[in-house]
């Protein structure tokens, strides 16, 4: 035991670091719970005798109701992946994840634009049956429900990653003791897999519910009532910034109410990979109509999601493209690529700090501190935004301060309005999605793994090599995947932090879409999505390769 | 160092770059440019205080302007012989900001539908007769919210709330998507009668696409309140913000803004309106007819920007 608490103890340099991390990545959200203690009385008379029943109901609904369909679709997905062998399997399995690369706001435009009643489908079924406006029943696009099926195809992924990994590492003693038992497969799946599985399914819905709740792009399109609207109605329109600080703050602890009944629902079920490779599940070749219908539910996802979407894009770029197409359009490409990449790095080295800190010292404190910041996520960009802007200003204003008392020399702004500002709150934002990866990476390897090896004589760093890097590299991937293509959609904190002439795909294609020149908005659109699929084949590519399954792949 | 300005726009990149690229050509001052949503610029503004680098602040409506100021986020434009020429109505009275191009807000209908003899003030809006045949976006939009604070001016808060109120009433559908939207809409006979910005209608009529085009050919422009206090109109302008590290290159550009050749630029790029009265309008402005606008004080408009959110917040104007 004396040679194991000395491993533990050389890191107790995680006590400094962790809170100061915490501390820095949490100010911009800090500042907005801040303003609870500045109470708009009249404003929130205003507000819940007219508008805030409408915000609350519209985002709880919103966000379970993407939480119900990212969980079906991810979980079916998944499940036909990871067991089931068929025409197509491999291809799919990358497919799947293509539409993570799409911005839901995006998604939005392009359904709407094919869709709505001035739409060409609409319109030719108007023209067609020689019907008027009212005539005829067709689903309204700009709806609640419109919302949640936009939201789900988008995010669906995330819950689908999870699940796919949670099915494929299964024992498949547990299945052979189900059948030794009599146990009907249908039995088996509802008992045995589904339940194993629960902590990565829930885990994969709680970050689409939180990107639900967060969305702004699409419920404003829609012209829904939800939290993030009003937010923004109460700061530009009621100009009360700190009235619509606090509807943040209260959007927040939902967000907090959500992450706890999740951490309730696992925390008494707690299972750690086995580490032994030979139990996995051998896929099942599917014959019949089966071998027909599985690959047919499998692409459906992929056809709403992606194809039919980037086609309609493609239409429009190919009206378009000769006006966007500038030798500036290949900066902002590149702009949003590194600017993507260098975000997902520090997100994921970030993750690892907090993630093998809060392992290494189970204690209270710090694992508090780490879910604080989880909690950026959910709050919509531009709250976290503000928030990063006047910490850093101030931060500014105090340097030049002692600059001026000093040296007599003013340094001007050196946080505020630089890149550095925009990787700040880019880690704040998604370090979620880095940590729920890693965490489920890391909760794989037993402790007990690592006590072995202690007890071989191996060295911290020689386990971290030999044990933790293979065990955790697919997550740290898919890690570095997540946040990449979040990076690259993100929107609102780009266009409020970003230093002068400065620009993104993601400004690019919102600018001319807000304008209403969704044609215009086509060709970066696609490009988004374009770059966004460069890591998610990558990752596929890794992920099959360090699967258990690769052996019997070909 | 080169002279240069440095400029936080609420106009879009596409909107005001060439523009800018144009003065960078004749003067050699190079412009920085960081575009977003105006109050976010403000904020940024705000909170960078005596060391942000902004020297000029646009937007696309004088709400934001006025909330600049304030906020005590500008400063006094001295008057030169371009400013001189702005209608007084579309300039601050201490100088803080002045209009650069007008948006008019009339009611747009569908030709094939509406005998446009029947309608010619927005109060018919609301009358029985109307009753789900109007379009119009979301009352979170800018547009519609100045709108309504002008109505507050021009008829009281308590005729303005009426005429909300009976707005809601005759909604055609739940407010959604933008003002091209709303034309569609029409286009398409899902309502009789929006109300939109004139630039959408041109943009749609400019489009290189086929279907936009038929759309927008199907709407007719109608000037409300004609016989009375006039269209309402906004303006896109600009302030000088109190700090401005380049106060007489930003000056400069401002002037420039102001030339016939940027006024027109204006009209023939993004078909609004010259704020200039002696500025010639496009082909295609001038095929919506002339209009009389509303006089009222734009600052107002800002001033009762929060009363305006709240009447729709009551009327339930999503």
């Amino acid at each position: 035991m004396k040679h194991i608490n000395r491993f533990y103890s050389c890191f107790n340099v995680w006590f400094v670091t962790i809170p100061l991390g915490c501390i820095i990545l949490a100010a911009p959200l800090g500042l907005v719970f801040v303003s609870v203690f500045f109470p708009q009385t009249e404003i929130w008379q205003h507000l819940s005798s007219t508008v805030l029943s409408d915000y609350i109901v519209n985002s709880l609904i919103l966000a379970f109701g993407v939480g119900f369909l990212v969980i079906v679709i991810g979980t079916v997905l998944a499940w036909c992946i990871a067991r089931y062998e068929f025409a197509g399997r491999k291809q799919l399995q990358w497919l799947i994840l293509l539409p993570m690369a799409m911005p839901a706001y995006i998604i939005a435009y392009t359904y709407t634009g094919l869709l709505d009643f001035s739409g060409p489908i609409q319109t030719s079924l108007r023209d067609t049956f020689h019907w008027q406006y009212g005539d005829y029943f067709f689903p309204d696009i700009r709806s609640l429900t419109g919302a949640i099926i936009m939201l789900s195809l988008v995010l669906y992924p995330y819950v689908y990653l999870l699940a796919r990994t949670a099915f494929s590492e299964q024992p498949f003693s547990l299945e052979e003791v189900s059948r030794s038992l009599g146990v009907r497969p249908s039995k088996h799946l509802f008992k045995v897999v589904l339940p194993l599985a629960r902590p990565a399914i829930l885990m994969g819905a709680a970050l689409a519910m939180m990107e639900a709740f967060a969305d702004y792009g699409t419920v404003q399109y829609f012209g829904l009532s939800t939290f993030t609207t009003g937010i923004f109605r109460t700061w530009f329109g009621l100009g009360n910034g700190i009235a619509a600080a606090q509807l943040a703050a209260m959007l927040t602890s939902f967000v907090v109410l959500l992450l706890i009944l999740e951490y309730l629902s696992r925390r008494k079920i707690r299972y750690y990979f086995q580490g032994q490779k030979a139990q996995q599940v051998t896929r099942q070749r599917l014959t019949g109509s089966q071998a027909f219908w599985v690959p047919f539910v499998c692409v459906t996802p992929v056809f709403l999601g992606f194809i039919l979407p980037v086609l309609q894009l493609l239409k429009w770029a190919s009206i378009t493209y000769s006006k966007q197409l500038t030798s500036e359009f290949w900066l902002l490409l590149w702009n949003s690529f590194y600017l993507a990449a260098l975000a997902s790095i520090t997100a994921v080295i970030l993750a690892l700090l907090f993630a093998y800190g809060k392992r290494l010292n189970p204690i209270k404190p710090i694992q508090f501190l780490v879910g604080v910041v989880n909690l950026g996520y959910a709050v919509p960009g531009t709250v976290i935004a503000i928030g990063a802007m006047i910490s850093l200003s101030w931060l500014d204003i105090k340097i030049n301060t002692l600059t001026e008392n000093w040296f007599d020399i003013s340094v001007g702004l050196v946080f505020s309005g630089s890149l550095f500002a925009l990787i700040l709150v880019y880690s704040s934002r998604f370090l979620a999605v880095a940590m729920h990866n890693i965490d489920t990476g890391l909760s794989r390897v037993k402790p007990s793994m690592d006590d072995a090896a202690r007890s071989l004589g191996y060295k911290p760093l020689q386990i971290l090599k030999t044990i933790h890097v293979p065990l955790m590299k697919t997550s740290v991937l898919s890690a570095l995947l997540l946040v990449f293509v979040d990076v690259l959609k993100e929107l609102p904190a780009t266009l409020i932090l970003r230093p002068f002439n400065f620009n993104t795909l993601a400004v690019r294609a919102f600018e001319l879409a807000s304008d209403e020149r969704l044609m215009d908005a086509a060709l970066p659109a696609l490009a988004i999505v374009s770059v966004g699929i460069l890591p998610v084949i990558l990752l596929t590519l890794l992920m099959d390769k360090s699967s258990p399954h690769s052996s019997h792949d070909n | 160092m080169a002279e240069q300005v440095n400029l936080y726009s609420a106009r879009k990149e596409a909107l005001i770059k060439p523009l800018l690229d144009k003065f960078t050509q004749q003067t050699g001052i190079s412009v920085n440019l960081v575009t977003g949503n105006a109050d976010n610029l403000i904020t940024r503004l705000k909170s960078e205080g005596k060391y942000s680098p902004a020297d000029l602040l646009l937007t696309t409506d004088v709400g934001r302007l006025y909330r600049a100021k304030q906020q005590g986020l500008t400063q006094a434009i001295s008057v030169s012989a371009a400013i001189a020429t702005v209608p007084n109505n579309f300039r601050d009275e201490q100088g803080h900001w002045l209009g650069l191009s007008l948006r008019a807000r009339p009611m747009m209908v569908s030709v094939d539908k509406v005998d446009v003899q029947l309608i010619a003030n927005l109060e018919d809006l609301i009358s029985a007769e109307w009753k789900g045949r109007v379009c119009i976006r979301s009352s979170s939009n800018i547009y519609n919210q100045s709108m309504v604070a002008s109505l507050i001016v021009q008829l009281g808060e308590s005729a303005a709330q009426e005429w909300v109120n009976g707005l809601v009433n005759n909604f055609a559908r739940h407010p959604q998507g933008g003002d091209r939207d709303q034309i569609k809409a029409l286009a398409a006979g899902l309502c009789d009668v929006a109300i939109a910005n004139t630039y959408y209608l041109a943009g749609m009529l400019s489009s290189e696409d086929e279907t936009t085009q038929q759309q927008a050919k199907r709407v007719k422009v109608i000037w409300p309140n004609q016989a009375g206090r006039g269209t309402h109109i906004n303006i896109s302008g600009v302030s000088l913000a109190q700090y401005a590290p380049n106060k007489n290159a930003a000056l400069k550009l401002i002037d420039f803004l102001l030339s016939k050749e940027s006024q027109l630029w204006y009209a023939t790029t993004n078909h609004e309106y010259p704020v200039l009265p002696d500025i010639a309008w496009s082909e295609l402005l001038q095929s919506f007819g002339t209009f009389k606008a509303e006089q009222v004080a734009l600052g107002k408009l800002g001033e009762l920007n929060a009363t305006a959110v709240k009447m729709m917040d009551r009327a339930g104007w999503k």
